[in-house]
């Protein structure tokens, strides 16, 4: 028998990082919850204070990078932000090669988001300080997945048994990828709406248990928690399907919430796009807990920095 | 086709005595001695019988002695790519890997498709210590449009034709490709991925690329072309296709229809796909990262059948040197390829012996006389009396630890480092020198 896959020389994320859902224990993740729900960035405590925490964005951000910023400072943290246009990265320097440079003048941690899936990953395997993952490719978001949890606790009283429909563009979204590792993990019962296109056959082997329709009233049906997805109108292109298709067929308007049980949760990770995937009313309607989520951002994410170096008292 | 080290071999005559002779194409499996002289195979006889002297004794005791092998698909990446692989490095490791006669893709920088690039690679001053037959672009810089001239090609010295690394997708040119390979006598080599459908993607499509996030390359992608591939083969009388690196069990139920219609249709397997899977590539490896990528279960399954019954006609290695710069980076940005060379027999009889009971006799022909025929390589890939003198020697029973910081290779990228393997090099001989010798 060989062991090769084991022996490949490769090091270990150091302690505090959060590279995904998938391979994080479920006392880890019950941990985070509890510590966020003690987390509130009105009153500051400055758990980081001297800390240096850079957020190094390849991609475009308003929520996440604004929230783990607030987060940061509100543990009393220095943050330093760098992103791909305006730094060294423009003109060619490495992923690796920027890690080291942000941890030769201080860095405590790097936040990371990044389009290509594994980025954080790939730092992670270099650096002694830990790597939280802020999104990479169409991977993991773990920092979402973890607030739409923390959200979803607010309204609910567990997942075990939750109905919960996801309804758009899977393929491409690592938010649905992390909340799926996380949901079923503690007894949500998901199922994945859409066409083909979006939502393909493989979508089902992510975790035990999903479901996929390409009805949106068969998703609805029953459900507990509504995820929404924003359509990715640059991805179309080239793509059999036709907006006013997706529109006429998956768009959630307040005649359609009503298949869901009464004191169902709208969410959505944003930026939304109203009159796509989701009208105005239901944006704005009271089983919407849209802006919700942003709000629960902070005191995760605070959750999640203060765990990365060692606070998480 | 001498290559240009066993043109100048030493004059010496070497006995290979004591070991166990597999040389399929003579129909031998059984102890024998084997004199080397002049470059060639002078005498093979039962034990203590070969009549000739010897100014040197190989004690090949406990041993098997084979056929030198041939492997089919190499970048050696000269010219151009030297800070990955040179010709002397490459040759060095396959050496070391038993092989005696590589075949070297043109896929390089510039190109190789004139006769003077093809007569530049077959210089004594590469430094090569193995032959190296090199295989030419079927069409000018690759670029999949006007075939190059396959006469001049051949005349110097190039084997087949391809444009690896990339397909020849356009009907016509690959219709034309087969016809003027006909005329000639000369192999047209496919990389067969349907580019149009896997762009920006870097692994096989299934529920790890899913899981991972990354765009996957379907099975259909490289089938489709097989496919095709074999229906032109089939029309175009005397075509010669062999189809590289072959993946999928799709295109593999093609290669067996082209053979059952009795057209001249060939292929290749590598031992990491033979060996490993999608899901291998774990968190982002990059040294499991290749193309055709690892596939599914059901395509090493198919594979491992169509190794058994005769339908893969020679393992090939399809190494692929790359720098670590180019390797520790995203994934997908990450360059494809994985280095072969020092690691396919041991692979082969880990895997395909003892694991997959596939007999010793079976992986020696596909390392030995399938390769040869492929690309007719001459009084190769047996020990018959007057065949060239390149001999492969190994122990199939010896343990031992790969590791890659000793590989002789330039590059590093492999997914095998720290593996631990039964079957082992002991010597290769070419032209009736010894290049390589366990240390």
């Amino acid at each position: 028998m060989m062991h090769g896959l084991h022996s490949y020389a490769m090091n270990k994320p150091a302690r505090g990082s959060l590279l995904g859902i998938e391979h994080l224990e479920d006392k880890e993740i019950l941990g985070l919850l509890k510590l966020a729900r003690r987390m509130n960035p009105l009153k500051p405590r400055p758990l980081l204070r001297n800390k240096r925490i850079v957020l190094l964005f390849y991609e475009a951000s308003t929520r996440t990078r604004s929230s783990f910023e607030i987060a940061a400072k509100s543990l009393g943290a220095i943050t330093t932000l760098v992103q791909s246009s305006g730094s060294s990265i423009e003109k060619g320097e490495s992923l690796l090669d920027t890690g080291y440079t942000l941890r030769a003048v201080g860095a405590d941690a790097i936040v990371i988001r990044h389009p290509a899936a594994g980025a954080p990953h790939l730092m992670a395997k270099h650096l002694d300080i830990p790597v939280i993952n802020a999104g990479d490719g169409m991977h993991e978001h773990p920092s979402q997945a973890l607030l739409d949890a923390f959200t979803i606790l607010k309204h609910k009283k567990s997942f075990t048994g939750l109905q919960i429909a996801i309804i758009g563009d899977i393929f491409h979204s690592r938010v649905t990828r992390s909340n799926c590792h996380l949901l079923t993990r503690f007894g949500a019962k998901i199922t994945l709406c859409g066409p083909p296109e979006f939502v393909p056959e493989v979508s089902a082997t992510l975790v035990p248990g999903l479901r996929i329709t390409r009805h949106v009233e068969e998703g609805l049906r029953g459900a507990d928690v509504i995820m929404l997805l924003r359509l990715q109108k640059e991805r179309l292109a080239g793509q059999k399907l036709h907006l006013q298709d997706y529109i006429a067929r998956y768009q959630m308007t307040a005649a359609r919430l009503k298949l869901a049980k009464r004191d169902a949760i709208v969410m959505h990770p944003g930026p939304i796009i109203r009159g796509l995937e989701l009208t105005a009313e239901v944006a704005d309607g009271p089983q919407s807990v849209i802006v919700d989520e942003v709000h629960n951002g902070v005191p995760t994410r605070m959750a999640i920095l203060a765990r990365a170096l060692g606070k998480a008292r | 086709m001498l290559s240009a080290k066993s043109q100048k071999r030493e004059p010496a005559s070497l006995l290979i005595k004591g070991g166990h002779v597999i040389d399929p194409a003579a129909k031998i499996n059984a102890p024998m001695d084997v004199l080397l002289r002049d470059g060639r195979v002078a005498e093979i006889a039962l034990p203590n019988k070969v009549r000739g002297s010897a100014d040197e004794k190989f004690d090949a005791r406990g041993l098997i002695v084979a056929p030198g092998f041939i492997d089919l698909h190499v970048h050696l990446r000269e010219p151009g790519q030297n800070y990955k692989e040179t010709i002397a490095t490459g040759t060095a490791a396959a050496a070391a890997g038993g092989f005696t006669s590589v075949c070297t893709m043109p896929n390089t920088a510039p190109v190789v498709d004139t006769d003077e690039w093809v007569a530049w690679l077959r210089h004594p001053e590469r430094g090569a210590v193995v032959n190296v037959f090199p295989i030419a672009a079927a069409t000018r810089s690759s670029r999949g449009a006007a075939l190059t001239d396959f006469a001049a090609l051949q005349r110097a010295g190039a084997v087949a034709v391809t444009d690896d690394g990339k397909p020849i997708l356009d009907d016509e040119t690959m219709r034309a490709a087969l016809r003027l390979g006909a005329e000639l006598n000369l192999p047209v080599v496919q990389h067969a991925e349907d580019t149009r459908l896997t762009e920006s993607c870097s692994m096989h499509e299934g529920p790890t690329s899913f899981r991972l996030g990354l765009r996957g390359m379907s099975a259909a992608a490289e089938a489709n072309i097989v496919d095709r591939d074999v229906m032109l083969a089939q029309q175009i009388r005397e075509s010669r296709l062999h189809v590289a690196h072959l993946s999928t069990s799709d295109a593999l139920k093609a290669v067996r229809r082209g053979k059952r219609a009795k057209a001249r249709v060939t292929c290749e397997v590598t031992p990491h796909h033979f060996t490993l899977l999608d899901e291998d590539v774990g968190e982002y490896n990059t040294n499991f990262k290749m193309n055709p990528p690892l596939r599914s279960a059901t395509d090493r399954e198919a594979i491992l059948v169509a190794l058994a019954d005769g339908t893969v006609d020679a393992i090939a290695t399809d190494h692929a040197p790359h720098a670590t710069h180019e390797k520790e980076v995203e994934f997908e940005r990450a360059s494809f390829g994985i280095t072969g060379l020092e690691t396919a027999l041991a692979l082969a009889i880990t895997k395909l012996h003892r694991e997959h009971k596939i007999p010793l006799t079976r992986i020696v022909e596909l390392f030995t006389v399938g390769p040869a025929r492929v690309f007719d390589l001459r009084s190769r890939g047996s020990l018959a009396r007057g065949n060239f003198a390149d001999v492969t020697i190994f122990d199939p029973k010896k343990r031992w630890t790969f590791e890659a910081a000793k590989s002789r290779s330039l590059s590093r990228n492999t997914p095998f480092d720290g593996w631990q393997f039964t079957g082992k090099v002991v010597a290769t001989i070419v032209g009736g020198r010894v290049v390589y010798r366990t240390p």
